[in-house]
């Protein structure tokens, strides 16, 4: 078998077709393949949560998949929350509440209380802390953090049929 | 790129798995759910020859009831998947509370139930749970397949019995005890990360609320699953007081023989066991209480 596969999938709703190594994970094939560098890559092993992107419309580490494992699925990264200037609920709760300094950590944030609020719309303070202990900030802390998040549920609910 | 370079192979049935399992032997490493793998492969700690992934496998994911009430989850399911059944919940009401404790949900809708087993990592909280459930793997290989016992499975830290050429494919929960009361709890520096100590309890209680039945394993404290061999004769037949518990803590202390590390030190995990083990069993007889209220 070929160390090299074509394969084919659709981010942010548009498709790509792509020959790459069996070896290159997804979070590198988004980066280097896309060029969709709004997914940052912190640890690489699957502890920071900078690099999470919906797949199949589940949050999952994108450094811990290989890119081949993609081939067929859909994906969504950061660069598809926003609908051209508007930005999403989410992205807008997180500028108000101040909740990124450097924002390295912060696509890594969004994709995880998106994927989060997709299934919780209405969640507690303790259930947003639980979503995001996956996810490490080294500078903002988290308490704005988790006002944002809190603060998009309300704007989302009302709504939730415009919601991607 | 990350991972050393490997070849690459998506079989998608059982068969052409244990064909290039049976052809590759130990050069060939099975891709679950891959956090685990993954991350290995990322810091070049494993440089598999050749990866078999078996995402594209179908009918290895089902949660399922036998005939006779066992509970049987095929290798594949994700942690997601488990922790969101409401068969698992009703069946096993233990192993539903024990899934959110794996990693985080990102992970969790990744990682598989088989991975996790199979890896076998002394701080998890799978292999712990399937020693103290006495659960049952099956092992499949090309031209036949063996039932091993969880308690028999794991040997060492992240080793286990099974052979290059096997595939785990699914796991087998003996029917819940009607009337069972059961805890899990566990201390881990960030919420999702692994276990510096773990405690799993299963217990059978008699109309006084004496302990008939009991079982606990300690996991983070050594290459597999710990049973604490003293909690039967500590347990059984008593009904529970600050002295039984207090017992029962430095019991479980002393039994242990953790390793220190960069984590915790031996001491620290021996003394928090202890801790766990007390508090395990109080949430446990907790649950009863509130069942005899309702």
């Amino acid at each position: 078998m070929s160390d090299k596969q074509t394969i084919k999938v659709i981010v942010n709703g548009r498709a790509y077709e792509r020959l790459v190594e069996v070896r290159m994970t997804l979070a590198d094939f988004i980066r280097q393949e896309l060029d969709l560098t709004g997914t940052h890559l912190g640890c690489e092993h699957g502890v920071c949560g900078a690099c999470t992107v919906l797949f199949n419309g589940e949050a999952v580490r994108s450094c811990l998949m290989l890119a081949v494992q993609a081939d067929g699925a859909e994906l969504y990264t950061v660069e598809g929350l926003a609908e051209g200037d508007q930005l999403h609920p989410l992205q807008r709760a997180f500028q108000d509440k101040h909740a990124l300094q450097c924002g390295f950590c912060t696509p890594g944030f969004l994709m995880t209380a998106r994927a989060f609020l997709e299934e919780k719309p209405l969640p507690t303070r303790e259930e947003v802390r639980d979503a995001i202990s996956g996810n490490i900030c080294r500078c903002t802390g988290y308490q704005p953090i988790v006002d944002a998040i809190l603060q998009a549920a309300g704007d989302l609910g009302g709504a939730k049929g415009r919601r991607k | 790129m990350k991972p050393a370079i490997f070849e690459y192979f998506a079989p998608t049935t059982l068969d052409e798995t244990l064909e290039l399992l049976h052809e590759h032997g130990d050069e060939a490493k099975i891709l679950a759910g891959g956090q685990s793998l993954m991350p290995l492969m990322n810091l070049r700690l494993a440089r598999p020859k050749i990866i078999v992934d078996i995402n594209r496998l179908s009918g290895l994911d089902g949660i399922a009831l036998t005939g006779e009430g066992d509970l049987v989850i095929g290798a594949l399911a994700r942690h997601r998947a488990v922790e969101k059944s409401a068969l698992v919940r009703g069946q096993n009401p233990l192993l539903a509370s024990a899934m959110p404790l794996i990693g985080h949900f990102q992970i969790r809708n990744r990682g598989t139930m088989g991975g996790s087993l199979v890896h076998a990592d002394p701080a998890a909280e799978l292999p712990a749970l399937a020693v103290l459930l006495g659960c049952e793997f099956s092992l499949a290989r090309k031209g036949g397949v063996r039932i091993v016992p969880a308690v028999d499975f794991f040997l060492g830290y992240t080793a286990t019995v099974i052979e290059p050429e096997e595939l785990l494919t699914e796991i087998r929960f003996p029917s819940w005890r009607s009337g069972a009361v059961w805890a899990i709890d566990e201390i881990a520096r960030r919420k999702g990360d692994f276990a510096l100590v773990g405690v799993a309890l299963s217990a059978e209680l008699d109309a006084a609320a004496n302990i008939q039945d009991v079982a606990i394993v300690v996991f983070g404290v050594g290459g597999k699953p710990q049973r604490i061999k003293s909690a039967d004769s500590i347990l059984k037949g008593r009904r529970v007081d600050q002295g039984v518990l207090r017992e029962l803590g430095q019991a479980v202390a002393k039994e242990l023989e953790p390793d220190s590390d960069i984590h915790a030190s031996a001491e620290y995990r021996k003394e928090v066991g202890g801790v766990l083990a007390r508090r395990v069993l109080q949430s446990a007889l907790s649950r009863l209480e509130n069942r005899v209220i309702h």
